[in-house]
């Protein structure tokens, strides 16, 4: 197992914003296998760490390595699920576009949609729960209806690895629990996933690693290890103000430079 | 698909209006003499009888299906601002490339606006990336500056000697009349390109359209796709600066555009309306400019396509405004119509079932209405099969005095919805607490709406009742019939 490279392996990463600190110093690797929730207080950087793992954002410093390989070459084995409002929603597609979206990655440009990846989405639409929704227009469904459409496109595509970004958000309690056990179901078919999630009182259920994120790693490991009330405390309560203070006199060092985020 | 063939005729009603409408009109103006003459041109534009006739008419569809191409584009992406900044830069580009040639040459006027063009896009790029300032408004500085300098430049020419018939307003208002076998080409270009683009990429501009971060995970360029999209809306408003003109160019892409979002739901189909609406509109503008001899051709495209917007946006399957307007006048007539059966039932009930008839004016002053509404829901009811009337005697039949008695149906019917209403109204009071004087309003709404399968949960989360909050008899469906309610008052 050790010999193999980390699905997810992030080095020394920082990264800013017009020269604001949001993320600094983290190191984390992650198992194969893995179930990991990322919490920590809004605004603690936990999408820029996604983004900056699928290479959306550059880091100022340090590198991420996903299956040993550069983020440019890997962020094609991994399935994204971005956050829900990044999303145009009255776009002209159906349900089952969406999720056939799933298998654009093993197409090429003259690529087909063939039976066999129609046969797929069908599937994946069913283990959601959606199939009868299939040409609905992607608009005229609920938030949690969407969420399970993302959550079927991701499984079309059939990827080792996993990030999501706040699947949870305007989910009602069924559709929660039906994204969750579809998690837990993915991860033991051997994949490795990373959520991000922002309720606490859950978290502890549904992962079986966390990382407590606010700006630095505050703690990563097996959930019973982590969850505990002096690290959630250092996690959400009072901002680290002196770190946060000595982070941005540092980035107004010239050396440090700002993050680009790419194409936006 | 079925959706658009079914409107066809409806577009093709609504293009003989405005080709009787408008012809009137510019016949009077440029002092055409009547019906003739009209006639005569409609059949030789229609007849494609001459060149310059064909050119007209094969330009203007082109560049119409062009722009329903783009378009749909630009308007799934929001761009529909960027497309009229765009169309609008390019002002200045066209007076250069006429200043630097000195005639109208078409090849000069393409460089220029191409390059003006460049320059939009690039100021507009600058002030994005380096500026804090917001995207709209950077768009509406670009559009206007690049606008007035057009304008100075476009006015200085018209003052030296060779710009008195330069023509350069056809670029303004547009004049399909004056494209050039050149332009053809270039048009046709514009469309292979852009057809072929679609034709290649578009599951990728499908999806960087719907979801741009997912598509750059998958590893697609969505940048360099977004750049062959500019830069071959660039082309698509250059070429049909000639027929549609700079300040209207940006109406073309995004009528039909807009037009095909009312009415399907897939990107495929979307196009393929957007186009066909669009050559519809840029062959009908440069028709109606034909009849009118030499109206600009970029109002009329734009009334066309602005007259079949209006049009869809009435008749549209399901929820067009008039389809939407017959609705609920429908649902309006059928509530008044259920009123007035409950008003007669009621009647009926308060003589304990005695009378299988009520007169007209005991039916009127139940519902509170005059003589005259209560003749027409009376013909309502008639007219539906639910209710018969005689004259109160064989001699005298004067309004308002009247025997009506109800069909088997209608009695049916009326049962129905005094079951709905008193069902709903014991539901309120066992199940939701209601004081029993608070659910008379709220049952008259929902009695209308309750549906056979909400009854029967009714029935089983109140078990059969009999009686409702009022003491009054619930009809069930054995008592539905005469006899049955006759007898039953006393249990
Ligand atoms: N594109 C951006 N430009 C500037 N600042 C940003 C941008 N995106 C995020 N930020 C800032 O970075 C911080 C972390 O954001 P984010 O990673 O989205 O937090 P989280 O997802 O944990 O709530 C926030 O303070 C936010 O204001
Ligand atoms: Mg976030």
């Amino acid at each position: 197992m050790n010999s193999l490279p980390y699905p997810i392996q992030v080095h020394d990463l920082t990264v800013s914003y017009q020269r604001k600190p949001v993320l600094y110093g983290v190191d984390l690797e992650i198992e194969a296998g893995s179930l990991v929730g990322v919490i920590g207080p809004n605004g603690a950087g936990k999408s820029t760490l996604i983004k900056t793992i699928m290479n959306m954002v550059r880091p100022n410093g340090g590198f991420v390595k996903i299956l040993g390989k550069s983020p440019k070459a890997g962020t094609k084995h991994i399935g994204y699920v971005p956050q829900r409002e990044s999303v145009d929603w009255e776009f002209p597609v159906t349900v089952m576009d969406v999720v056939l979206m799933g298998r654009y990655g093993h197409l090429g440009w003259f690529g087909r949609i063939s039976k066999a990846d129609k046969k797929m989405a069908h599937e994946c639409l069913e283990k959601v729960d959606m199939l009868s929704y299939a040409n609905r227009q992607i608009g005229n469904l609920s938030g949690g209806q969407q969420q399970r459409v993302f959550l079927a496109r991701a499984l079309a595509q059939e990827s080792s690895i996993y990030l999501m970004d706040e699947p949870f958000v305007g989910v009602d309690a069924v559709t929660e629990k039906t994204i969750v056990s579809i998690l837990k179901s993915m991860q033991q078919s051997g994949k490795t996933l990373v959520i991000v999630h922002h309720d606490l009182a859950t978290a502890k259920n549904y992962f079986d690693h966390l990382l407590l994120l606010n700006m630095r790693k505050i703690a990563y490991g097996p959930t019973p290890k982590v969850f505990t009330e002096e690290l959630l405390q250092k996690t959400y309560g009072g901002r680290l103000t002196v770190f946060s203070e000595m982070a941005s006199q540092a980035a107004k060092q010239p050396e440090i430079e700002t993050a680009k985020t790419i194409g936006e | 698909m079925r959706i658009f063939l079914k409107l066809c005729p409806g577009l093709l009603l609504l293009v003989a209006l405005l080709a009787i409408g408008i012809p009137e009109l510019m016949a009077k103006q440029v002092g055409m003499q009547g019906e003739e003459k009209f006639w005569e041109r409609t059949v030789r534009f229609f007849l494609l009888q001459d060149t310059s006739v064909q050119i007209v008419v094969l330009g203007s569809t082109l560049i119409g299906i062009s722009c329903g191409l783009i378009g749909s584009y630009v308007v799934t992406r929001k761009l529909s601002l960027f497309g009229d900044t765009l169309s609008h830069a390019v002002l200045p580009g066209i007076a250069i490339g006429f200043l630097w040639a000195e005639s109208k040459d078409n090849i000069a006027l393409m460089v220029g606006a191409t390059g003006a063009g460049f320059l939009g896009v690039s100021c507009l790029t600058f002030l994005q990336k380096c500026t804090h300032v917001r995207q709209d408004s950077a768009l509406g500085i670009v559009l206007s500056g690049f606008y007035a300098v057009g304008i100075c430049l476009l006015t200085r020419i018209q003052k030296m000697e060779f710009g008195n018939q330069s023509g350069l307003d056809s670029f303004l208002f547009g004049q399909a009349s004056a494209l050039s076998v050149e332009d053809l080409w270039g048009i046709g270009c514009t469309l292979f390109i852009i057809s072929l683009f679609i034709l290649t990429a578009h599951k990728k501009l499908l999806i960087t359209g719907f979801d741009l971060s997912f598509s750059r995970s998958i590893g697609i360029r969505a940048d360099s796709l977004q750049y062959v999209l500019w830069l071959l809306l660039a082309f698509c408003i250059i070429t049909s600066l000639q027929a549609i003109g700079v300040i209207l160019a940006s109406a073309l892409l995004i009528i039909p555009a807009v037009t095909a979002s009312l009415l399907v739901k897939r990107m495929n189909a979307y196009l393929l309306i957007s186009a066909t609406l669009g050559a519809f509109a840029g062959l009908g503008g440069s028709f109606f400019s034909f009849l009118g001899q030499g109206m600009p051709t970029g109002p009329l495209i734009v009334l066309v396509s602005a007259g079949i917007f209006i049009f869809v946006l009435c008749l549209r399957p399901t929820d067009g405004l008039l389809i939407k307007w017959f609705f609920s006048r429908k649902n309006t007539l059928r509530i008044h119509r259920e009123d007035t059966l409950k008003a007669v039932y009621q009647i009926l009930e308060s003589h304990d079932f005695q009378h299988q008839t009520i007169n007209t004016q005991a039916l009127m002053s139940k519902r509170g209405i005059d003589i005259v509404k209560c003749e027409i829901e009376i013909q309502q009811l008639i007219n539906a099969g639910l209710a018969t009337t005689e004259p109160r005697s064989p001699k005298l039949s004067i309004p308002g005095q009247s025997i009506l008695s109800l069909t088997p149906m209608g009695w049916e019917y009326a049962c129905k919805i005094v079951r709905n209403h008193r069902l709903w109204e014991l539901y309120l009071t066992n199940e939701a607490k209601y004081a029993p004087d608070h659910v008379h309003d709220d049952a008259e709404k929902i009695e209308h709406v309750l549906g056979d399968d909400t009854i029967r949960q009714l029935e089983h989360i109140l078990s059969n009742p009999r009686k409702d909050p009022h003491g009054k008899l619930i009809p069930s469906l054995t008592d539905m019939e005469m006899g049955n309610i006759e007898s039953s008052p006393s249990s």
